[in-house]
């Protein structure tokens, strides 16, 4: 799960984070009081979405006054910010944080990870912070500086002054420094997350240590004791169609194509579309029905399919070990007896009770296309595709 | 022979009386598993599906002499049943529980650490469909039909994947000797490379099939084990050519976030090591049957 910047910066300063005097902001007149109980001549007014690069985007304004920071509110409250992680449909901005502007001496990242290949919590520090982490690694590979976590004891504060030491940090901010990274680590323990990012952590031409941007995201599979992170869920920065799967607990990632997918298990979902993929059609989603899915939770995965208005052509594929196919076959013929299918859907099913699942769709008089293997299941579902485009088009 | 389980190996199961344990400890016991008992703390004392119920794992492993467990217990709990059972003796270890924290992960991976190498238990999954050595015993939630004993290995990530490459190898008259489940989780009992060793090393198994998806390093680090290390020939797929950037696809691990995670990355990974590529996933029987031919190498 994911968080805003302002939600991030509550968190790290309770840890002991430092970060500038800043506030949120639902309209032009919230944005330009905030600035008045801030203080100071000059502020930054930031879109919160959960995105990186909003920055270069266009989602972060310098001003200067009353009249800037609500001619920067007005622009950015309610449009769509496209940056260069949320694609083309953007991700909408309904809040903003007003900050004080602090003239910046030098940049620094800090990143906390959860390590696959150490199975451990590593950090990766460097100092030419300010531009994205892959940058840095693919243009300054010698600033990176990494260390690791052991899990037994945590985070020791010789490993913080290590890497303070080695950023090059003003030797008069070092224990700030040193708190700022002891505090992130205990943020990333104690609250689940897999990762806690600062870029840049600044330090500002008079002299202060600050966490100028903030990021954090959260192990969802660890949500069911973080009541208070789960709190912060924003529901307007997902996609509307995986919001609306998840609360049918059904696993769901909405893609471009125009093949709407209806598979058991990640991995066969995704190899069923990378199937349609060689098979020279582009999948609409990845939507994995789950084990034991009973006819109504099949039912609920083809109406969330068919509402999907990019969807042009539908394929079920299934392979029972602990689902049965009898029961993912009455949830179709349940979803389809109530509409009219206009679409071409394509079901295969196999494994347990596979001849009872097949016998009742045959029986249902549904003008579904069956197929028997894998590969018949992405033909078919193409070549469907494909000429339902073609009548279309001649109408 | 077989990997890690046969029809000798004594499987206890750590939340027995469970529904979903319930379910599954009469499917494997239906297979031929020899399942000496099972542990719920508080039915201690009890039988349950004709066969003793305890409240530890330590108990169970006295009593039963149990050298296996596997695991159903909820993901809150799961971890800690995971190292209950590397403390009571348990040699290995099926963790089939799906949504356990990945820092509980760490923590039992560095609590694992602890014991000598000749008393540390080997763990596979958690979200795994676990393992199977077809015709001696199934320690796992498969559809145990599918599987035909023979002389290929199999690991991989996603469950009904590995039904699909299972089922079409059998389609060819294609056996296996053990299939081993690791999970979709980031952070994992055991690798794709813990297995080759294991296969490489067993008599019975003459090529092994990898199936991974988007995320992580561990097929990578296979694929360079197999390279420097391995004589028998090992078949890969890699899951999630259309995976976006950034987006977990199910699996909690199946998230690409690092260079060298995506499915075309890990792919050229692999194919630059010399493991044979499946081209797509309808091709799992087909592949491996050219490879035991000596079609390909």
């Amino acid at each position: 799960m994911e968080i805003h910047e302002y939600q991030a910066k509550e968190i790290l300063t309770d840890f002991g984070v430092p970060i500038p005097r800043g506030g949120l902001a639902y309209s032009p007149e919230q944005a330009v009081y905030r600035s008045h109980e801030i203080g100071g001549d000059a502020w930054v007014v930031k879109a919160q979405i959960h995105s990186g690069g909003r920055g270069k985007a266009g989602g972060i304004k310098f001003c200067r006054d009353d009249e800037e920071i609500w001619a920067a509110a007005d622009e950015l409250l309610g449009k769509r910010l496209i940056t260069n992680q949320t694609g083309s449909a953007g991700k909408i901005i309904h809040r903003l944080y007003v900050e004080e502007a602090r003239e910046i001496a030098n940049e620094y990242y800090i990143g906390f990870v959860l390590d696959r290949q150490k199975e451990r919590i590593s950090i990766v520090a460097s100092s030419e912070g300010g531009i994205e982490i892959e940058d840095i690694a693919s243009e300054k590979p010698d600033s990176l500086i990494r260390v690791t976590v052991e899990p037994a004891v945590g985070m020791q504060p010789f490993q913080a002054r290590e890497i303070a030491f080695k950023l090059g940090i003003d030797k008069a901010l070092s224990s700030q420094a040193i708190t700022t990274l002891l505090g992130c680590y205990r943020a990333f323990r104690d609250l689940d997350a897999t990762m806690v990012e600062i870029n840049p952590l600044v330090v500002t031409t008079d002299n202060h240590l600050l966490a100028l941007d903030a990021k954090m995201g959260f192990d969802d599979n660890a949500l069911f004791r973080r009541p208070n992170i789960s709190e912060l869920r924003d529901k307007s920065q997902e996609d509307p169609r995986e919001m609306k799967a998840a609360d049918r607990g059904l696993s769901y990632v909405g893609l471009q194509g125009n093949i709407g997918c209806i598979i058991n298990g990640a991995g066969l979902a995704m190899a069923t579309m990378d199937m349609i993929k060689h098979a020279g059609g582009e999948p609409a989603n990845f939507l994995d029905i789950g084990g034991g899915a009973s006819p109504d939770r099949v039912a609920k995965a083809i109406n969330l399919i068919l509402a999907d208005k990019n969807v042009r052509a539908v394929l079920v594929n299934i392979f029972a070990g602990i689902n049965r196919c009898d029961w993912v076959a009455e949830g179709i013929v349940q979803a389809l007896g109530k509409i009219e299918l206009t679409l071409p859907f394509v079901v295969r099913l196999s494994g347990t009770n596979m001849e009872e699942g097949r016998e009742i769709l045959k029986n249902s008089g549904l003008p579904i296309i069956m197929a028997g293997t894998l590969q018949e299941a992405a033909d078919r579902a193409v070549t469907a595709w494909q000429d339902y485009e073609k009548d279309q088009g001649q109408e | 022979m077989s990997i890690l389980i046969d029809e000798k190996t004594k499987v206890i199961v750590q939340g027995f009386t469970g529904q979903i344990g319930t379910f599954h400890s009469r499917d494997m016991i239906g297979y031929g598993t020899n399942i000496v008992g099972g542990v719920t703390p508080g039915k201690g004392g009890t039988r349950y599906l004709d066969r003793p119920v305890f409240d530890t794992v330590k108990d169970a492993v006295a009593e039963t002499g149990a050298d296996s467990s596997i695991i159903f217990i909820p993901p809150p709990f799961a971890a800690d049943g995971i190292m209950e059972a590397a403390d009571a003796g348990i040699k290995y270890c099926v963790c089939i529980t799906d949504g356990i924290p990945a820092h509980d992960m760490i923590r039992v991976k560095r609590y694992m650490r602890r014991y000598r190498v000749e008393d540390k238990m080997l763990l596979t999954g958690p979200n795994c469909a676990g393992t199977i050595s077809p015709s001696k015993a199934m320690l796992g939630i498969m559809p145990g039909h599918i599987y035909i004993p023979g002389r290929v290995g199999v690991i991989g990530r996603s469950g009904t994947l590995g039904y699909e490459a299972a089922s079409q190898m059998k389609a060819l008259g294609i056996g296996v000797s053990t299939s081993v489940g690791i999970g979709g989780d980031p952070i994992n009992g055991s690798s794709f490379k813990d297995h080759l060793v294991r296969f490489e090393e067993d008599p019975d198994t003459d090529a092994v099939v990898m199936i991974g998806e988007i995320g992580g390093p561990q097929e990578a680090e296979a694929a360079e084990f197999y390279r420097d290390n391995m004589k028998k020939p090992v078949i890969g797929y890699i899951a999630g050519l259309t995976a976006p950037k950034g987006k977990r696809m199910g699996h909690a691990g199946a998230i690409i976030s690092a260079f060298g995670e995506s499915a075309a990355e890990k792919v050229e990974i692999l194919q630059e090591c010399g493991v044979t590529i499946v081209p797509r996933p309808s091709e799992f029987g087909n592949t491996v049957k050219a490879v035991l031919d000596g079609e390909t190498t």
